[in-house]
């Protein structure tokens, strides 16, 4: 009798399998949260560490102008040139890529035949994956002497990182707002329409309306690529550590001064935590970027 | 104005603003390419840079790249395929679930530099890897993670539950179903996924400074050694690549001809993700004839 108990409520082969097998893609899972975890944390960490060890004053860090954590005997630490940076070359470049993101994407799905889409597709595709270096290397042999010329000054600084972002992020922003687009009911254009309503006012007053959340989850995601972009526009902005007075003067964003600072300094120093702060400021940014497309994502979905 | 007028008008200006983008992405394409293909020869493409005359060529930084990228997908994929699996199969739709998917959002949300910067830290600096190909390819690995991991799980959830149902309903094992018939009917997507993730690997410099380094030591490809200093295969060299070679004589590069070097090597980069991005529709469409029986 024992035995045939046993036999019957022991696990079968296909369940102690099947538990491998979940256990396994468990650990993957789990692998990849702890990365996230640790990165977080690390950064987090080293980032505080400006102010908990070596005693710099946060207020300062935001609001002092001059950055220089090597100076002897009072260290300066003032990100306020590169966040303001930062934040000005994501904002143009944002403000410059969505008339164009817009048009495209309603061209897209409203305008073009299926022919126009087949062109279309592809060109989006083609900008999201050219590398940045090359978007940089383009930037400084074209779009540098460009500004130069035309506007005046060195060529580098926030005009030129804004449209070489410009680029970088339109692709993104437009393929978003093409899949938000899609998504808005065809009856709403149909009853648009059978009301007497023109194509451009279906668009203007239907279309467009009824996918403001998708346009501003699709503007804020091209906005955290700009945010968060290194190398393309460190090529182009002049890399120079003081508040910008206007668009044409070399500047800094977080990214560039990141990738400068930190294979110059040394680990553990004050200037080298310093630069983790920046990276910090930079985490949280895009942190904010993720709880805000979340946001309106959830209040936007048909 | 008349409502009619103002739709022809507004028409205009969107035809016009979408034949902008094309044009700049025409302009783009045919400056790299015009400015880049000439400076591509046979001798550019395999002999190593050179950091202070002309003449240079990209062979090692190639190499370099092509060796990292296949390094990453080993690494990634098995993670994302797992990762993947456990979203679209075993997940229940819950609190955990959620955290999970955000952790994960979150992670594809970060800028590539800051994983670069976690990937010094702990790599190099921690572990004492040193600027090398491994601390590159794991960085590259945490940047590439999220996007394969949702590609994936995107592939299984495009599998009619009819096949899960069929296969349960032989007696397999959930797990055994979903390793021998979701995924196997899911690959035309996850193939599609891999070589689009390839392209943007390829391409990527910003992780890739301060964990594979910006320096090519002299590679003997006669030595297959894994282990010797020399070797290409030698996991543990710094390795600069040639989207971090572009970078890198364009901002510190005091070489004659950096420009040619650097339109060459973009001319390079370019292509090869042209290729990925083609090669992606192909492999996809192959892949799916081939398991279908459908022409």
């Amino acid at each position: 009798m024992d035995a045939v108990k046993k036999e019957l409520t022991r696990k079968s082969k296909a369940s102690r399998q099947d538990q491998r097998g979940k256990l396994i893609s468990l650990a993957c899972v789990t692998l990849i949260m702890l990365v996230v975890l640790s990165i977080l944390y690390m950064i987090t960490s080293k980032g505080l560490a400006t102010f908990f060890e070596n005693k710099m004053s946060i207020v300062d860090f935001f609001t002092k102008q001059v950055w220089n954590p090597s100076a002897k005997p009072q260290a300066l630490v003032g990100a306020l040139p590169m966040i303001v940076g930062s934040f000005s070359v994501t904002v143009l470049s944002a403000l410059l890529a969505a008339p164009f993101a817009i048009a495209t994407a309603i061209f897209m799905v409203d305008i073009a035949g299926k022919r126009g889409r087949k062109i279309l597709q592809p060109v989006i595709e083609l900008l999201v994956g050219i590398p940045s270096v090359v978007y940089g290397f383009i930037g400084l042999t074209v779009v540098v002497p460009f500004t130069r010329t035309v506007f005046g000054g060195t060529g580098f600084g926030i005009l030129s990182g804004t449209f070489v972002l410009f680029v970088m992020v339109l692709p993104t922003v437009t393929s978003m707002y093409v899949d938000s687009l899609k998504a808005v009911p065809q009856f709403y254009r149909e009853a648009s329409l059978a009301l007497g309503a023109t194509r451009w006012q279906t668009i203007y007053k239907v279309i467009i309306r009824a996918s403001i959340p998708g346009l501003l989850t699709a503007i804020i995601f091209g906005m955290a690529r700009a945010f968060g972009e290194a190398l393309a526009v460190q090529m182009v902005i002049g890399n120079a550590s003081i508040l910008p007075s206007d668009l044409v003067s070399p500047a800094s964003t977080l990214t560039s001064v990141l990738t400068t600072g930190i294979g110059n300094t040394v680990l553990g120093t004050l200037p080298n935590n310093a630069l983790w702060s920046l990276a910090l400021v930079l985490l949280l940014m895009s942190l904010v970027f993720n709880l805000l497309t979340r946001f309106i994502g959830k209040k936007g979905a048909f | 104005m008349n409502a009619k007028r103002v739709d022809k008008i507004a028409t205009a200006v969107i035809y016009l603003l979408v034949g902008i983008v094309i044009l700049i992405l025409v302009a783009l394409l045919g400056f790299i390419l015009i400015t880049g293909l000439p400076h591509v020869t046979w001798s550019f493409l395999t002999s190593p840079a050179s950091a202070f005359n002309a003449g240079g060529g990209i062979g090692d930084q190639l190499f370099n790249s092509f060796y990292l990228l296949f390094l990453t997908l080993l690494i990634s994929f098995p993670i994302s395929l797992g990762a993947g699996i456990y979203l679209a199969e075993y997940a229940k739709k819950n609190r955990v679930t959620e955290a999970i998917r955000i952790t994960i959002e979150v992670l594809s949300s970060l800028p590539s530099v800051v994983v670069g910067l976690f990937g010094f830290l702990l790599f190099v600096v921690q572990f004492k890897l040193g600027f090398s190909i491994i601390s590159g390819a794991i960085a590259l690995t945490f940047f590439n993670l999220p996007l394969l991991t949702r590609n994936i799980e995107n592939s299984l959830n495009g599998v009619s539950n009819l096949q899960r149902e069929a296969g349960l309903s032989l007696g397999l094992s959930r797990w055994k179903t979903v390793t021998k018939v979701v995924v196997p009917a899911a690959l035309p997507g996850i193939i599609t996924g891999i070589i689009l993730s390839a392209g943007r690997v390829f391409g990527e410099a910003a992780a890739l400074i301060f964990t594979a380094g910006q320096s090519a030591p002299v590679l003997n490809y006669a030595n297959w050694n894994p282990f010797s200093g020399d070797s290409p295969l030698n996991i543990f060299r710094p390795a600069e690549t040639l989207a971090v070679h572009i970078w890198k004589i364009n901002t510190e590069g005091i070489m004659p001809d950096a420009s040619q070097v650097s339109a060459g090597a973009s001319a390079v980069l370019i292509i090869a993700v042209l290729v990925f991005n083609l090669g992606a529709r192909w492999a996809g469409n192959y892949v799916y004839r081939r398991i279908t029986a459908s022409k």
